[in-house]
């Protein structure tokens, strides 16, 4: 896919831009060069504890920017502060340059800034492709004075399922079409949600944990997606933990822990930075789990690391032997 | 006893024009609460603001029959949106509370003696239905069943209003309008998400169901003739409730099967039982307390239908075994 379309008058291909991202240093609440959102002093307490607090942030337009940090982090919290499913205690924020603090929530999706949730939500008594003609946008007849003539909606009905038809395919729920979202696996439920999501064919979008519960061989063929939303035009705002992933499609990482912004950068930068290791990563983030080369350094490292229990006789089924035997087992296959 | 009788009364019911306003009242639920997920305790109460709307406008103000209709809907409109705008931003169980209490306290108002005048009080009102009978095609005679010809007029009137209003919103519900509500009932945040202005689409809702109340109203008292206050007490919303479950609630024929199968029932019991006092055959009943029985007989079916065909008559088994 080419990144030459009507939304981008540069003529820029923003899968291979490589511009900088941030303008200056890559320092927690710096300035992007051309950010799509800019928040302003978030902060949302619930009883006495501050679950976000967030000085100045900038999300990168044309960027597919992750945003990390450990349980409770505030990450939720937050995308549900800007999409306005939630209402903070101060601040204010732009979305490509219009202030929507205070903006309710339907009117933020219209504008082009659509979200998921953590907790997915499918209409579980609609099939799998009203759930998707559900997400379009400009469909005449969900206007009340129209919604009894058929000659008027049917036309865009018939686009609206025609564009579906395309994403059920892009996400694997071709075949699951015509049964109740409610019959969906959980995973399945992440996929209708996100897929319904781009249904509006948002300028920004918001994924709450999009590959939470999704096989690997589909989270794969699903980044690749993602990937190509940039060159469709669209910004990316993901929260995920899988550190693979992130490092995989994320141009921007933003790091919060306890609701604060800590760190921010490129991936590779951010994920060797203290702050985040120290917040989030914990001291053996760098090995890469999913082979046998990486245990046998992990178990390296946990040998020498008092409060493991790698290496003692307490170790069972985490000992690195038996992770390296079903790996060799897997491959075998 | 006379089984031969007490089918053919039991049959007649089917078609009374107080089992036409049953089954609109009950569709106007099936809209509120089948297709929306909007929880309306005072369907009662819309019936009778469009009741006593047409009447007191017809017999105080003297206007004709086609303005009294509009201002019967207007009003129900205008209950709609005073019992929505304040409680369709909360939680779905404030709308209950609400709307149980605003039909309780229409039934106290017209009910004060302070508004004799206008509302006739406990007594009601009555004798606003000349125009409208005036408008009856239908020669004197009788017809099909014994019915008179207005029986017969007032028959074809009600059912015909029933199924312009079923073919209405059955063409909603089937339109991406009627899926917006659809989706509002499973989840309000994620059309919220999806750029649908909830409370809009809740409060149209809401309203078109209080219109289909209102206009129910007025088929349960043209054909009376009267209106009293204490026809739309509490109890006629919890029936046109157990019209809508024993019916199927996302379905636009399952109100009016359900309204049918009420009355049947009804009158069965009622003149069974009736049949067997009169004979010897029980003893231990008053035609009264037979009259009250049948309706516990109505809750005990119920309850049947609930553990057994939980989906009401015409209800989808498919879309419950995800509730
Ligand atoms: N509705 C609420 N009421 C009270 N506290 C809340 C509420 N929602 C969130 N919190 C608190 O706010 C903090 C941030 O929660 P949030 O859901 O934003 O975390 P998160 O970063 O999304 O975590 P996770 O990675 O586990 O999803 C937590 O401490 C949580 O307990
Ligand atoms: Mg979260």
């Amino acid at each position: 896919m080419s990144g030459t379309n009507g939304q981008n008058p540069d003529n820029i291909d923003y899968m291979t831009d490589t511009r900088a991202i941030a303008v200056g240093e890559n320092l927690p609440g710096c300035k992007k060069r051309d950010p799509i959102v800019v928040a302003d002093n978030v902060t949302r307490n619930f009883g006495g504890i501050s679950a976000v607090d967030v000085e100045h942030l900038e999300i990168p337009r044309h960027k597919i920017t992750a945003l990390i940090g450990p349980n409770g982090a505030g990450k939720t919290t937050l995308f549900n502060l800007l999409t306005g499913f939630d209402t903070p205690n101060s601040g204010s924020w732009t979305f490509e340059g219009n202030n929507i603090a205070g903006v309710s929530s339907y009117k933020v999706a219209r504008m082009g800034m659509v979200r998921t949730f953590q907790l997915t939500k499918v209409m579980g008594k609609l099939t799998v492709m009203e759930n998707m003609r559900l997400g379009a946008a400009n469909q005449p007849g969900e206007r009340l004075s129209k919604a009894l003539f058929k000659n008027i909606w049917g036309g865009r009905e018939r686009e609206i399922t025609k564009h579906a038809d395309v994403l059920l395919e892009k996400f694997k729920l071709d075949t699951k079409k015509d049964d109740y979202a409610a019959s969906l696996s959980g995973g399945q439920r992440k996929l209708l949600e996100m897929a319904r999501s781009l249904m509006v064919r948002p300028k920004l979008v918001m994924l709450d944990e999009p590959m939470a519960g999704v096989n690997p061989a589909l989270t794969q063929s699903l980044l690749d997606h993602i990937k190509n939303l940039k060159a469709e035009g669209m910004t990316v705002l993901f929260v995920e933990h899988d550190m693979n992933m992130v490092r995989h499609i994320a141009d921007w990482v933003v790091v919060m822990a306890e609701g604060r912004i800590v760190a921010e950068g490129p991936p590779a930068e951010v994920m060797k930075d203290p702050a985040v290791i120290d917040a989030y990563l914990g001291a053996h983030h760098d090995v890469d789990l999913g082979d046998a080369e990486g245990i046998r350094e992990l178990e390296a490292e946990l040998e020498a690391d008092e409060e493991s229990i790698v290496g003692t006789e307490d170790a069972g089924i985490i000992a690195p032997e038996a992770i390296e035997a079903r790996l060799e087992e897997e491959e075998g296959k | 006893m006379d089984f031969g009788n007490i089918l053919s009364l039991a049959l007649g019911e089917i078609v009374t024009p107080t089992t036409a306003a049953y089954a609109l009242a009950a569709l106007g639920l099936a809209v509120h609460f089948g297709y929306s997920g909007l929880l309306n305790f005072g369907q009662a109460g819309f019936m009778a603001v469009g009741a006593y709307g047409f009447a007191i406008s017809t017999l105080t103000f003297k206007v004709p029959f086609v303005v009294g209709l509009l201002i019967a809907l207007l009003s129900a409109v205008i209950f709609g949106l005073l019992l929505g705008v304040p409680t369709l931003r909360l939680r779905a169980d404030y709308l209950a509370i609400v709307t149980i209490a605003a039909a309780e306290i229409i039934r106290y108002i017209v009910t004060t003696n302070t508004l004799f005048r206008i509302t006739g009080s406990a007594d009601g009102l009555s004798t606003f239905q000349r125009e409208f009978d005036s408008f009856n095609p239908f020669p004197p005679g009788t017809y099909i069943f014994g019915w008179s010809n207005r029986d017969f007029y007032v028959r074809v009137v009600s059912w015909l209003v029933v199924i312009l209003c079923a073919v209405i919103v059955w063409l909603l519900m089937r339109s991406p309008w009627g899926r917006v509500l659809k989706g509002i009932r499973e989840d309000e945040n994620a059309v919220r998400s999806l750029g649908k202005n909830v409370y809009a689409y809740k409060m149209q809702a809401l309203v078109i169901g209080g219109i289909l109340g209102a206009l129910a109203g007025l088929l349960f008292t043209l054909p009376r003739g009267s209106v009293q206050p204490a026809n739309y007490a509490t109890e006629l919303t919890f029936f046109l409730w157990t019209v809508l479950l024993l019916g199927g609630m996302s379905t636009v024929l399952g109100p009016i099967v359900g309204a049918m199968i009420f009355w049947v029932v009804l009158s069965l019991t009622q003149n069974l039982l009736a049949g067997l006092i009169e004979s010897g055959a029980i003893t231990f009943l008053s035609i009264v307390q037979a009259g009250q029985l049948r309706f516990i007989l109505v809750g005990i079916a119920l309850m049947l239908l609930m553990i057994f065909r939980p989906q009401g008559v015409f209800g989808n088994k498919k879309e419950l075994a995800f509730a």
